[in-house]
């Protein structure tokens, strides 16, 4: 218990001390906004929503901070596959918004372009003779699938350091990073994979904790704001949609007898909602592809949203800034104030929804799972 | 809108990322973490059994030992109230032996006094008898001839003492 306290706050001085760096970093785009634009002249209000949305969304660099002037970036490697060919470049080649320009195989000119508007705005595409955009499948190496490399070796990293730790020390009390993780299983295993599966947990058991891990640690990478952490890994819906995906299959191939019965012919319905109209069966098959839908709505929704807030907050010290550098001055307090809280209580959220995401797993292959005579 | 429109390479990345974490996780970390937690509680769960089992067994142990204690003194206590009415008893027939004894004594002590006494009076008799015929032979100065007569004699003498006697 102590234990955990300590944890937690040390995790809350961690976000505390997060924020205040963050309100550090976001001081210098007020002057990249202001002069370093090549192009303009003029100067650029600050926009709070591309500036959001700039870190919701993903993208082919990866922005650190920006210092006296200069963007200071990581640029990441694009990955496109085109007409039977692949490319491979840096990101570095679309800097200053130049299209970049290679040959393919015959020699033949090919140029891509990341248009800034129209229908793939921001994305790779491939400029074709007659000027036409045509996006290419684009396997490039993104902000945020850096993230999940990232986390995911994080993630490997630990969970063999902790396997190494429980082999070494056999059945001898936890230690170090174990004592850490250990508590975390156990409420993964009692709270959530055998009250809710039964039995037959311990098929689904690797599967629910790799994705509590993965949620959970993504969740805290991004509340922090400075590379390599920071990618909005679980606010993108492209992973949530993974991790439902995977969760739909597992529960959908591992489904017994019982659970395409109870689909089909669904008990404690009165006849004339199975025939001759098949309501019923109608209702619960829409419901198996709604449920990791939803899965993966709830995921992503709620991270971004808690980014949103977060950022929301910061930006209004500068929005009111720029009016006058008395009221940004004193809406400063304020808003920092605002944000530490939705800091504290993105942390919250982080370990809920990853607990949530988990859970409802756990239900669907618990009722996959169920055999006929358990009820 | 971009923001809720999954994107085809990181559907991509992010399967393989995962897919890969997933197995690696599987095969590597949680047979062993899971193993050993499974092992350790197990430990636990057999050390609280044991601990509870001895101290159920001490519990069984004390009872014993108390209900031996309670069987002995029970015993001890018999034994000494046996002990005592063996010996009141004993003391009891003593008592009633030796005043048996006393009575019997005393009265053969009785007996025998009577019969001393008796002896010793009809000697005496006999004794003064012959004195006093000695004495009245030597006044008298002569002999009586029938002891009959003689004996008379004397018993009127010595009633006659007797009435002196009394008075």
């Amino acid at each position: 218990m102590k234990n955990n306290i300590s944890f937690v706050r040390k995790y809350i001085l961690n976000a505390i001390t997060c924020l205040f760096v963050m309100s550090f970093t976001f001081l210098n785009p007020i002057d990249t906004f202001a002069s370093n634009d090549d192009n303009h002249e003029v100067e650029e209000k600050i926009d709070a929503g591309e500036l959001i949305f700039d870190h919701i969304l993903d993208s082919y660099d990866w922005h650190i901070c920006t210092w006296k002037g200069k963007h200071i970036s990581v640029y990441l490697p694009i990955i496109v596959h085109s007409e039977g060919e692949l490319y491979s470049f840096s990101s570095k080649n679309f800097h200053h918004h130049h299209p970049y320009h290679t040959k393919d195989k015959h020699g033949n000119d090919v140029i891509f372009d990341i248009p800034e508007e129209g229908k793939y705005a921001g994305k790779v595409v491939r400029v074709m003779d007659d000027g036409t955009h045509i996006r290419p499948l684009d396997f490039s190496i993104t902000k945020t699938v850096c993230g999940i490399f990232i986390s995911c070796t994080l993630l490997v990293v630990i969970f063999l350091l902790v396997a190494k730790g429980y082999r070494e020390r056999g059945e001898k009390s936890p230690k170090g990073i174990q004592s850490l993780i250990e508590p975390l299983i156990i409420h993964v295993r009692d709270d959530i994979a055998k009250p809710n599966i039964g039995k037959h947990y311990e098929i689904y058991f690797p599967y629910l904790l790799t994705v509590f891990f993965f949620i959970f640690i993504n969740n805290l990478l991004g509340l922090i704001p400075f590379f390599p952490f920071g990618a909005n890994v679980t606010g993108n819906i492209a992973v949530t949609a993974v991790l439902a995906l995977f969760t739909f299959f597992i529960t959908t191939f591992t489904g017994k007898k019982h659970y395409y019965k109870d689909i089909f012919n669904t008990p404690g319905v009165p006849w004339w909602l199975k025939f001759p109209l098949p309501l019923m069966p109608l209702v619960e098959v829409v419901g198996c592809f709604v449920k990791p839908v939803v899965l993966a709505i709830r995921l992503f929704a709620n991270i971004t949203a808690g980014h949103i807030v977060v950022l929301g907050f910061i930006c209004m010290i500068f929005i009111l800034g720029e009016m006058s550098a008395m009221a940004g001055g004193a809406i400063s307090v304020v808003s920092l104030l605002l944000a530490i809280f939705v800091d504290c209580l993105e942390l919250l959220v982080a370990y809920i929804q990853a607990y949530v995401f988990t859970l409802l797993s756990a239900i669907y292959f618990g009722a996959a799972a169920k055999e006929e005579h358990e009820h | 809108m971009e923001l809720i429109k999954p994107d085809f390479g990181l559907l991509f990345w992010m399967t393989l990322a995962f897919g890969i974490v997933f197995f690696v996780l599987a095969k590597f970390a949680f047979p062993v973490i899971n193993g050993m937690l499974k092992k350790r509680e197990e430990e636990i769960n057999n050390a609280l059994e044991l601990a509870e089992r001895t101290h159920k067994e001490m519990e069984q142990l004390q009872a014993n030992n108390e209900a031996l204690l309670q069987q002995a003194r029970e015993e001890r206590d018999k034994m000494l109230s046996e002990a005592k009415q063996i010996s009141d008893k004993f003391i009891e027939d003593a008592k009633a032996k030796a005043n048996e004894e006393k009575d019997r004594i005393i009265e053969n002590a009785k007996e025998t006094i009577e019969h001393e006494k008796m002896a010793a009076t009809t000697e005496i008799k006999n004794q003064i008898a012959d004195i006093s015929i000695k004495v009245a032979e030597k006044i008298i100065g002569k002999t009586l001839d029938s002891e009959k007569e003689q004996l008379d004699y004397i018993n009127r003498l010595l009633q006659d003492i007797e009435e002196n006697q009394k008075h």
